[in-house]
């Protein structure tokens, strides 16, 4: 039984604060405990925080114990200078996929970044605070829209489209893939861009109108500049939107394997290539094996964009 | 004084001047015109394409689709399974990301002393969260389907799904407990209560609008997430409404909509496609907003 009135309650009111301290130690009382469940809760949570580094590390071992094993069978200028990738004949050259990738993100940046900063200055600078406030929570709401949705406007309405502009029988390829990207990371990069501008002091611009200067000299001579570092982290972002994206470039690159002679010539990239093909083969196979190495030069190239988002905080925190 | 003197006496400065600030004007007319134009047209194009999707999909939705079963050859298949898949795999997933997400988040916030070796815990939580997701697909098949050969599977898809939201739940915990004001903190503190107490009682609550937030931003992702699930979990369902064993194949509608879209041999594969869409926005759409009102509702009051 449970006994619900215990012995030290019935102590005279001058004792009461002394139980406190004296009886500690072997029994359990309300200080052992808080003390425990403090305690205890900070090891969770340095559980947790470790766990989290653990989950990072797992992946970059396995990813690179797996894809190395490419290199028992194919040499390494095989894997990363030919453009041949035909497993089934033993050929496992992944240029082809590595340049698609390389080709796709700049493309895709190339029309993003000026689209997305011109958003970003309308938002920031031009609009009435009503349309703002309108407009703000929309392109919040359009980062959320999953990206399977902008690969199916892309095959459905944009390919279509292209197929009629450009007079080709297949659409599929670069252009059509990084206008799909860029629908998709257009919100994200604005958005960004649109609080580093409007961050920028409101001095700033005083001190700009007050020399004289109307309002295109002093979005472009003094906001612009002041807003560059938090820019630049949008489109870092965005790009690593980009280059890790799959489903959305899947559905209308056109999945081949071969070098584009022009923007409307289906090819692959890392991402399209793996999801395409992990399903189909052995895990104890070459072509799995390289499939895990492409796996690992994405994860690399992301985590160097991690690096250099972090140089460009830890300038951005010396100059301010 | 004697400056605008000087000036005046000479005739070429002032002509250029107003010459340039013709020009100047001009330009400002420019740009302004371009950016309230490009502005509107963009974000009214994406918007547009939205509207048209959901135009497409939603006026022919009914009960029987969104509840039917999905079917391989015949016409009339609906997206039962798949949709309670897609709500399943991501309450799992948060079930498991969020409690490690929320204690790691504050272990950053308010136990981790300033050393090299939180700098690099730092650096892995941001590196986790750029790393792309059809990494965590593939981790997910070399765990699961590989080391413990349980297959494609729904518990496969919420752990990998789990890892990818784990991240950002960290960031987003660790930012909004720091945001909370010192004074409050140091008021319970002074009060006599535990840092447990003081984390529990009183941070918690006041972080709660931002951490909320952090969580339907990726409940919206995870619920969109199409690439680590196909991986994961398949492209298939196991045909039955309401499967809750974990062990079953789990596909979700997301992944559904890229089958139907790409492989699958159904008559009307193309109206299942545009319904699907037009339900996979409705929801992404309303987990969003939902989750945000009572947030704008607060910051309404605030500003009041």
């Amino acid at each position: 039984m449970i006994d619900m009135n215990p012995p030290s309650d019935s102590k005279a009111p001058s004792e009461l604060g002394q139980s406190f301290a004296k009886v500690s130690g072997a029994k359990f009382d309300r200080k052992m405990r808080l003390r425990w469940s403090n305690k205890l809760f900070r090891i969770v949570c340095i559980g947790s925080a470790l766990f989290v580094c653990l989950v990072l590390l797992c992946i970059l071992v396995l990813m690179l114990r797996t894809g190395i094993l490419t290199f028992s069978n194919v040499s390494l200028a095989e894997f990363f200078f030919s453009t041949n990738w035909d497993p089934e004949n033993e050929h496992y050259g992944a240029l082809t996929f590595i340049l698609g990738t390389l080709a796709l993100t700049s493309l895709t940046m190339l029309i993003s970044i000026p689209i997305s900063v011109v958003v970003a200055v309308f938002l920031a600078e031009m609009t009435p605070p009503w349309l703002r406030n309108l407009l703000r929570p929309v392109l919040d709401l359009l980062v959320g829209i999953p990206s399977v949705v902008y690969g199916f406007l892309g095959l459905t309405l944009l390919i279509p489209w292209l197929r009629t502009i450009s007079g080709h029988d297949l659409a599929d390829g670069l252009l059509a893939a990084s206008i799909v990207l860029t629908i998709m990371v257009l919100p994200t990069i604005s958005r960004i861009s649109d609080d580093a501008i409007s961050a920028v002091p409101n001095k700033y611009r005083d001190a700009a109108y007050a020399l004289g200067a109307n309002r295109f000299q002093t979005v472009i001579r003094v906001v612009l500049p002041a807003a560059k570092n938090g820019i630049m982290y949008a489109v870092i972002l965005g790009m690593a939107r980009a280059i890790g994206e799959t489903m959305a470039v899947v559905m209308v690159i056109g999945n081949t394997a071969q070098l584009p002679n022009s923007l409307f010539t289906p090819t692959a990239v890392l991402t399209s290539n793996i999801v395409m093909q992990i399903s189909s083969v052995e895990f104890d196979s070459t072509w799995n094996y390289g499939l895990y190495m492409m796996g690992f030069i994405l994860l690399a190239i992301s985590l160097l964009m991690i690096v250099a988002v972090r140089m460009l905080q830890k300038k951005g925190g010396r100059n301010s | 004084m004697s400056m605008s003197m000087k000036k005046q006496a000479n005739p070429v400065p002032a002509y250029a001047f107003g010459k340039r600030r013709g020009a100047s004007v001009l330009m400002d007319r420019l740009f302004t015109g371009l950016v309230w134009g490009v502005g509107i047209v963009v974000i009214l194009f994406i918007i547009g394409l939205l509207f048209l999707l959901l135009e497409k999909g939603l006026p022919q939705l009914s009960w029987d689709f969104l509840y039917g079963l999905p079917s391989e050859i015949e016409e009339g298949g609906g997206i039962g399974p798949a949709l309670f898949n897609s709500f399943y795999v991501l309450f799992i997933s948060l079930l498991i990301s969020i409690p490690i997400g929320l204690a790691a988040g504050i272990y950053l916030a308010e136990f981790a002393p300033n050393n090299k070796l939180i700098e690099i815990v730092r650096i892995c939580v941001e590196g986790l969260s750029s790393v792309p997701s059809i990494i965590f697909g593939l981790f997910g098949i070399a765990l699961f389907v590989e080391f413990f050969e349980i297959g494609l599977t729904i518990l496969g898809a919420a752990v990998s799904l789990a890892f990818l939201n784990l991240p950002v739940l960290t960031r987003v915990t660790e930012e909004s407990i720091r945001a909370v004001p010192v004074e409050l903190r140091n008021a319970s503190f002074a009060l006599g209560s535990t840092h447990l107490q003081t984390i529990r009682r009183v941070l918690l609550p006041v972080a709660m609008n931002g951490i909320m937030t952090g969580i339907c931003l990726t409940a919206g992702r995870a619920f969109g997430e199409s690439a680590v699930i196909i991986l994961t979990a398949g492209v298939s369902t196991s045909g039955e409404m309401w499967d809750f064993n974990l062990f079953s194949p789990g596909g979700t509608l997301a992944v559904h909509l890229w089958y139907v879209q790409s492989e699958a041999i159904v008559p009307d594969a193309q109206e299942i496609a545009q319904k699907t869409t037009a339900v996979l926005i409705f929801f992404a759409l309303l987990i969003n907003i939902v989750f945000r009102v009572p947030l704008w509702l607060n910051t309404r009051k605030n500003q009041a």
